[in-house]
């Protein structure tokens, strides 16, 4: 390996990243919110909504992202009805539609966790927050989801982290991400393994700093599970 | 034109499916024999190859799937020109992208199994492994006898969730031009124009694979639990 | 009789399911009584006492609490429920519930766990709170526990932080689901010891038990149901001496027998 050309692609592939960094922030943003919807759909006690939502979680993560993200980008435009229509604008370009598919399979996933998490609160303390005169938003708030919140944080920073990966499949709807420029090096330099290698690790520095972000979370929101120190 | 007539695309998508299921469970057999060797190094007590183990799953869970397919694409002309010749893929299919794409998903897989194996093996109670030692079984005869069963046991809902991961990962070997689903679907979307139908019919494809095989392991793990139950019992 | 009544609860029924499991229970509690309730497991006593402040809604019966009655309307298929969810909050912050097992917020200190409900439910000074929460912590016996949280804790200590939460919000009742069934046997003696100090200062308190000897020695009144029915009712001294229940001295030997 040819010291400058690892250096060279290295800030090539940097360039990139930011492309990289938005596709990912806005879809576990977005995701995150329509996660938050579902699971509520999921246990607020209506029958429609939950069978919806259930629903909503087959499709979502019984069928592959990649075939999301096409449906999405090159299938909804084939309908003069969405040209046409005031979404437009977003659908047209690569970015949005992205974004979008992204976000809607990564709310599939967070939603399950949210809905794990929320299950796994111990009922006993919902019973003495309510006995204490606690209900609705102030119970949520202050008892329920920070205790919820501690449960889904180990699973959660796993989809975050999968989410991440997921990003280079934006290189197929023409996007210029990391994965994409990569692609295009070795395209243009006919070097094999170069610019996979240093965008691998690229990505992989990436994911061990979410995953660092996370640890150091969880241990700042741990410290009742953890022996006391005299 | 999702029919079966001549014009139809029917037969292609249903070939695409069952190439999916080919290639997937060709990635979970080569995940399999990966991530028992990823296993074994981490509970091996080895410092080395702890830290290989430890290394080999830590990368492959931390780059991105589509990376890893391109890289064993491209890769494999110059890496894996001995690894073709056994194995008998390269004269039955005659297509390298198959072995390119169940060797990538097997590698991301195996990343994942060894966890998985790692965790089925603890799960034993560690008294059933004193009682082996404690009626003379040998080395290989207790793990043959005792071990490797109990594993499978723990494993199956593990595994069953990866099963699942291998089919959507799988999608990415279209990228290799492999004729799996997902390939199929965009062959057929370009040639008829109608993009919207053919992912969707494709997307559909795949969830019929993942709820036929989810009821598979869920059937699976009954049987597996059952097992368990009345060994206990 | 013009003696103001702490806690009135007239004709409560629930059912789950096929299964009626109080049928129509009344009780009257003046300021002051410490009421024992009694019976086997199932006759109903748990659900008695959570249906007062309706961690389980009765299906029918009122409960009046410092006079305030808690609204209740039925639902259009036939079952009741509350009217007025914050009136309901209201009274629940007025009746102070110790439940089985313990059940402190496991992310909170001690002191965070009591002053919770009174900064955030009765909208309280925090500084007063604080203040009052050590008070309650020294009371109970454990006021060098403050910021451990529950996990650091033995099983009587955790229950002991219980009752000083359900104390914190200065209930007008004191509700107890079976305080120390969930401890081990060299534990129950200290929870005891707090209920029976916070009797003497003439609380008002309802206590789900199976400990005879708090029955007989510490309250005022002793209620034993059976089969969702009170069976026996009256002052320690006249049950426990010549009950005409026969139901109520099989119960009594039997638990006798366990010791």
């Amino acid at each position: 390996m040819d010291p400058g050309f690892v250096v060279a692609t290295f800030w090539r592939l940097m360039a990139a990243l930011p492309l990289t960094l938005e596709v990912w922030a806005l879809s576990v943003l977005i995701g995150g919110v329509i996660a938050m919807g579902l699971t509520w759909m999921r246990v607020g006690g209506s029958k429609p909504f939950a069978a919806l939502s259930r629903g909503y979680v087959f499709v979502f993560r019984g069928s592959p992202l990649l075939v999301q993200l096409f449906v999405i980008y090159y299938g909804l435009s084939s309908f003069a009805f969405i040209r046409q229509s005031f979404v437009w604008p977003l659908l047209r370009d690569a970015f949005p539609c992205a974004v979008l598919s992204l976000a809607l399979c990564t709310a599939a996933y967070t939603s399950e966790i949210f809905r794990g998490a929320l299950a796994a609160v111990p009922n006993g303390q919902v019973e003495a927050a309510k006995a204490c005169g606690m209900s609705g938003f102030r119970l949520f708030r202050r008892v329920i989801f920070p205790i919820a919140l501690r449960q889904a944080l180990p699973a959660y920073s796993t989809e975050v982290i999968s989410m991440t990966k997921a990003t280079a499949l934006v290189s197929l709807v023409t996007l210029w991400d990391m994965m994409s420029v990569a692609l295009k090096i070795r395209n243009d330099t006919l070097v094999t393994y170069t610019p996979l290698l240093v965008a691998g690790a690229i990505y992989f520095v990436l994911n061990f700093l979410i995953a660092r972000a996370f640890l150091t979370i969880e241990y700042r929101l741990s410290k009742h599970l953890r022996p006391r120190r005299a | 034109m999702l029919g079966f007539g001549p014009k139809g695309w029917g037969p292609a998508l249903i070939e695409g499916a069952m190439m999916t299921l080919l290639v997937s469970f060709a990635g979970m057999a080569v995940g399999a024999a990966l991530g028992s060797c990823v296993a074994w190094a981490k509970l091996s007590g080895h410092t080395i190859a702890g830290a290989v183990g430890n290394a080999y799953a830590a990368v492959f869970r931390g780059v991105p799937e589509l990376l890893v397919v391109y890289f064993v694409y491209f890769g494999s002309s110059a890496l894996l020109t001995g690894a073709f010749h056994f194995a008998g893929f390269e004269g039955f299919f005659g297509v390298p992208s198959f072995a390119a794409g169940a060797l990538a998903v097997g590698v991301i897989s195996g990343a994942y199994q060894a966890e998985v194996y790692r965790g089925a093996y603890l799960a034993i109670a560690r008294g059933e492994l004193e009682a082996a030692r404690s009626v003379g079984m040998s080395r290989g005869l207790m793990f043959r006898r005792i071990i490797v069963p109990q594993v499978l046991r723990f494993a199956v809902p593990g595994l069953g969730n990866l099963w699942q991961v291998a089919l959507k990962d799988s999608s990415l070997i279209a990228v290799t031009g492999l004729a799996e689903l997902m390939r199929v679907s965009q062959v057929a979307a370009g040639s008829t124009r109608q993009p919207f139908v053919f992912y969707l019919a494709g997307g559909v494809l795949y969830l019929v694979l993942t709820t036929f095989s989810n009821r598979f392991f869920d059937f699976a793990e009954a049987r597996a639990t059952r097992g368990l139950r009345r060994m206990e019992g | 009789m013009t003696e103001p009544c702490a806690i009135t609860v007239v004709d409560m029924r629930k059912r789950f399911g096929a299964l009626e499991v109080l049928k129509g229970v009344s009780l009257t509690a003046r300021d002051g009584d410490v009421i024992s309730i009694l019976g086997a497991s199932g006759s109903g006593k748990s659900t008695f006492l959570r249906c007062i402040n309706l961690l389980e809604t009765p299906d029918a019966g009122t409960v009046t609490v410092g006079g305030e009655t808690i609204a209740m309307r039925k639902r259009r298929d036939g079952k009741a429920e509350p009217g007025d969810w914050r009136q309901v909050d209201r009274i629940r912050s007025q009746l102070g519930m110790v439940l089985q097992s313990f059940n402190l917020w496991s992310h909170m200190t001690v002191l965070e766990n009591l002053i919770e409900a009174p900064v955030h439910v009765q909208k309280r000074r925090r500084a007063q709170c604080i203040e009052e929460a050590h008070a309650l912590l020294n009371k109970v016996g454990i006021g060098d526990k403050a910021d451990y949280y529950p996990s650091h804790l033995s099983g009587g200590q955790q229950q002991r932080a219980a009752i000083a939460r359900a104390l914190a919000m200065r209930p007008k009742v004191m509700l107890f689901d079976e305080p120390t069934s969930a401890l081990d046997p060299e534990l129950v003696g200290e929870v005891l010891r707090v209920m029976r100090a916070l009797a003497e200062e003439g609380r008002t308190m309802l206590v789900v038990t199976h400990e005879m000897s708090f029955a007989r020695d510490v309250s005022s009144r002793v209620m034993f149901l059976h089969q969702g029915v009170v069976e026996a009712e009256g002052p320690p001294a006249e049950l426990f001496g010549a009950c005409k229940s026969e139901r109520f001295r099989q119960f009594i030997s039997g638990q006798a027998r366990q010791r």
